[in-house]
């Protein structure tokens, strides 16, 4: 997918005298020592990563990592210390004031605050429209385009209340549609839902995601919270004394945390909801086809010291399992024949997922069918792997995570 | 002492002499400005019957400040009428609203400067500080040596000491806009002029009409005392009974000094409030 924002050695550092600092860094300072040293801050020390257009990419880390300052640098509300911002292929930071305003008018979103920052001296309908009046939009056209958009949050009917007159749900819905009213594409947001109670906060993560399959903007979204950047972020980059330690997707975080730090977040997150199937599954053994008889199957089984085996066609479709001991008793009662013909109904249904069905989904599965490993199965119902009934319990418990080197 | 007398008269008659030369022209714009404001409202408000701009003034203050305060004006405006002050009255409400008007002009526009920069607070801070622990009676003095006796030093020396509060108040309620509103502004492209009108002064607007109520109350109370220099209104009729040891006289202009008080604090505390 195409580049919307690169981002090359870029730092910031608060203070007089940048250079200093960042040469302090390079001879192997910490943060801490030059804060003391010094009485300068870093901000954001030489981050490299590219966000890809219409995906949501997510700023994760503790307080005083430089989320917020890295976003920030991002519109340019911080002006860097050094780097380049790489926008639509526009260095930013090479901008001038007149340039750069113009610049964000066309290309961001605003930006959407934990504690809402919409003015308290508006109704919701003027608050929407801020962003177009300031364009200098006309007053039937930002009118006409910030109700389509209020409609689009869940607001209609609010439009004359006041920010005074409503929830903090609500008054996050009029922050993220004052952003989306405007005609740009890259929309900022800075620990959004983390001032909501947590069921209000789930609903409003639902949202974005159904708003963003129709919006398709690019979006940065900050959050300290890991469940949130999971749930939301198509990639993640996590954040430790300004720098990115790691950028990936959950699983790729999940099942391989660069370092400690990143393994101390990881552990600390239910891991179900985050973990598809596809991420522990192990790869197809050997199945029954259609058409072995029993005692080839049988020796398949045995071979394995399974209790029973999962049965595909020619095409690696599933049919089902069929369990040893049932197989066994078959073959006793027709030990006299020759050629054992093979009975359909020893073939049960077998547990089957998708492989991007969520590990909670996967354990409900296999509890409901009290036997055989779970079968990972492509739209086409062809097996693609296999789930054994501990992996499940091994993925969630943490000794499982390795870190990789 | 010392063998001779430090001739400081002569040092300032002469420093006032030079500023005068100098800066002659602008102390008759001044002049001019104060006496067209104050002429025309002064004008503009005896033109109406009494009965007629009593119960405008008492419908205002119901529209804005609720019936009780309403009826205060009411009564109390009926009252001057019939104690014969009605246009000692008008005289100094035109004297106030003149210096207030010239306080807004000139220190809203400061207040925002010192909003914006804070070199130009840490200049600003110390002189409205001093300003304001000064006795009023001190203003009268240079106000006196620019412009002689009269209606224009009063309102000089008026606008000079009520404006400290609405400067201020200005600039605090700039500073306490939260940073996430103008960082959200900024970050659709506002323009510094974009910020100040459609986020900054109408975020700040209780605390700025604060400003405006502070000078306005400061304003009334200089108002009166700068009647020592021949400035006119209740505040000669407060003046006269003092003189002449007539507790009588000067307890009606004192009262009608307080109504006029009520009825101006009334009004302008509540601007805030009506809007949304
Ligand atoms: N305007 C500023 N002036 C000086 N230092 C700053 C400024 N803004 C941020 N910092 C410092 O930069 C570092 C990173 O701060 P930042 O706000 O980006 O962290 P964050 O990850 O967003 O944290 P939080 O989760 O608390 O919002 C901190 O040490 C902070 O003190
Ligand atoms: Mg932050």
């Amino acid at each position: 997918m195409e580049d919307k924002i690169v981002i090359r050695n870029l730092s910031k550092v608060f203070g007089k005298n940048p250079k200093m600092a960042l040469e302090a860094l390079k001879n192997g300072k910490s943060k801490d020592e030059i804060l003391n040293e010094q009485k300068q801050t870093i901000g954001v020390h030489d981050v490299n990563f590219t966000v890809k257009k219409s995906e949501i990419f997510v700023l994760m880390g503790l307080s005083g990592s430089g989320k917020s300052t890295l976003q920030r640098l991002i519109n340019r509300l911080h002006t860097p210390s050094t780097g380049e911002i790489v926008i639509d292929g526009i260095d930013i930071t090479k901008l001038n004031p007149h340039e750069l305003r113009v610049f964000r008018r066309k290309h961001f979103c605003g930006m959407v605050f934990q504690n809402f920052a919409i003015l308290p001296h508006r109704t919701v309908l003027e608050n929407v429209e801020f962003g177009l009046e300031l364009q200098g939009v006309e007053k039937d056209i930002r009118e006409q385009k910030s109700l389509e958009v209020i409609k689009s949050v869940g607001l209609d009917g609010n439009e004359d209340s006041y920010p005074s007159q409503l929830s903090g749900g609500m008054q996050q819905r009029v922050g993220l549609a004052r952003g989306l009213a405007v005609d740009a594409d890259i929309l900022l947001m800075d620990e959004a839902f983390s001032a909501l109670d947590p069921l209000i906060r789930r609903q409003m993560q639902d949202e974005l995601l159904e708003l963003q399959e129709k919006m398709q903007k690019t979006i940065v979204f900050v959050t300290h919270d890991l469940d949130e950047a999971f749930r939301l972020g198509n990639r993640i980059a996590i954040m430790k004394d300004g720098r990115i330690v790691q950028i990936g997707s959950a699983e790729e975080i999940i099942s391989k945390p660069a370092d400690d730090y990143v393994k101390a977040f990881v552990e600390n997150m239910n891991r179900s909801a985050i973990l598809t199937a596809g991420a522990i599954m192990l790869p197809p053994e050997e199945t029954a086809l259609s058409g072995d008889g029993p005692r080839t199957i049988m020796r398949k089984i045995r071979k394995k010291g399974l209790a029973g085996i999962l049965m595909t066609d020619t095409k690696k479709r599933v049919k089902g399992y069929i369990k040893a001991d049932r197989l066994a008793a078959y073959i006793k009662e027709n030990q006299s024949k020759e050629n054992i013909p093979f009975d359909e109904n020893l073939v049960e249904e077998a547990a089957s997922v998708n492989e991007d069905t969520p590990l909670t989904d996967v354990i409900n599965s296999y509890t409901e069918h009290e036997y055989g490993p779970v079968a990972v199965v492509d739209s086409d119902n062809r097996l693609k792997g296999v789930i054994v009934r501990g992996a499940v319990i091994a993925a969630l418990s943490e000794d499982h995570i390795e870190t990789a080197e | 002492m010392l063998p001779y007398r430090i001739p400081l008269n002569d040092w300032i008659t002469a420093a006032v002499n030079f500023l005068e030369e100098k800066l002659g022209v602008v102390f008759d714009l001044f002049s001019v400005i104060i006496y067209f404001l104050v002429d025309n409202l002064k004008d503009g408000m005896l033109f109406f019957h009494p009965l007629i701009l009593i119960v405008l003034i008492a419908g205002i203050t119901f529209y804005l400040a609720g019936w009780k305060n309403a009826l205060v004006a009411f009564l109390g405006l009926i009252l001057t009428e019939n104690i014969g002050l009605w246009e000692a009255f008008i005289e100094t409400l035109a004297l106030v609203l003149t210096a207030e008007i010239l306080i807004i002009a000139a220190g809203f526009p400061i207040g925002i400067w010192a909003a914006r920069s804070d070199r130009v607070n840490s200049v600003i801070r110390p002189i409205l500080d001093f300003m304001q622990t000064m006795p009023a009676f001190v203003y009268l003095i240079p106000a006196v040596m620019f412009f002689g006796l009269g209606l224009v030093p009063g309102v000089v020396a008026t606008f000079v000491f009520a404006m400290p509060p609405l400067i201020r108040l200005t600039s605090l309620g700039i500073r306490q806009v939260p940073k996430e509103l103008i960082e959200a502004a900024d970050a659709f492209g506002a323009t510094d002029m974009q910020k100040l009108i459609k986020v900054q002064v109408p975020v700040a607007k209780a605390t700025i009409l604060a400003g405006v109520n502070q000078s306005i109350m400061l304003g009334l109370s200089m108002v009166v005392i700068a009647a020592m220099i021949g400035a006119g209104g209740l505040g000669e009729d407060v003046l006269r009974g003092i003189q002449r040891l007539n507790v009588g006289q000067g307890f009606e202009a004192g009262l009608v000094v307080v109504i006029l008080a009520i009825i101006l604090d009334r009004i302008t505390s509540s601007f805030d409030s009506k809007k949304a």
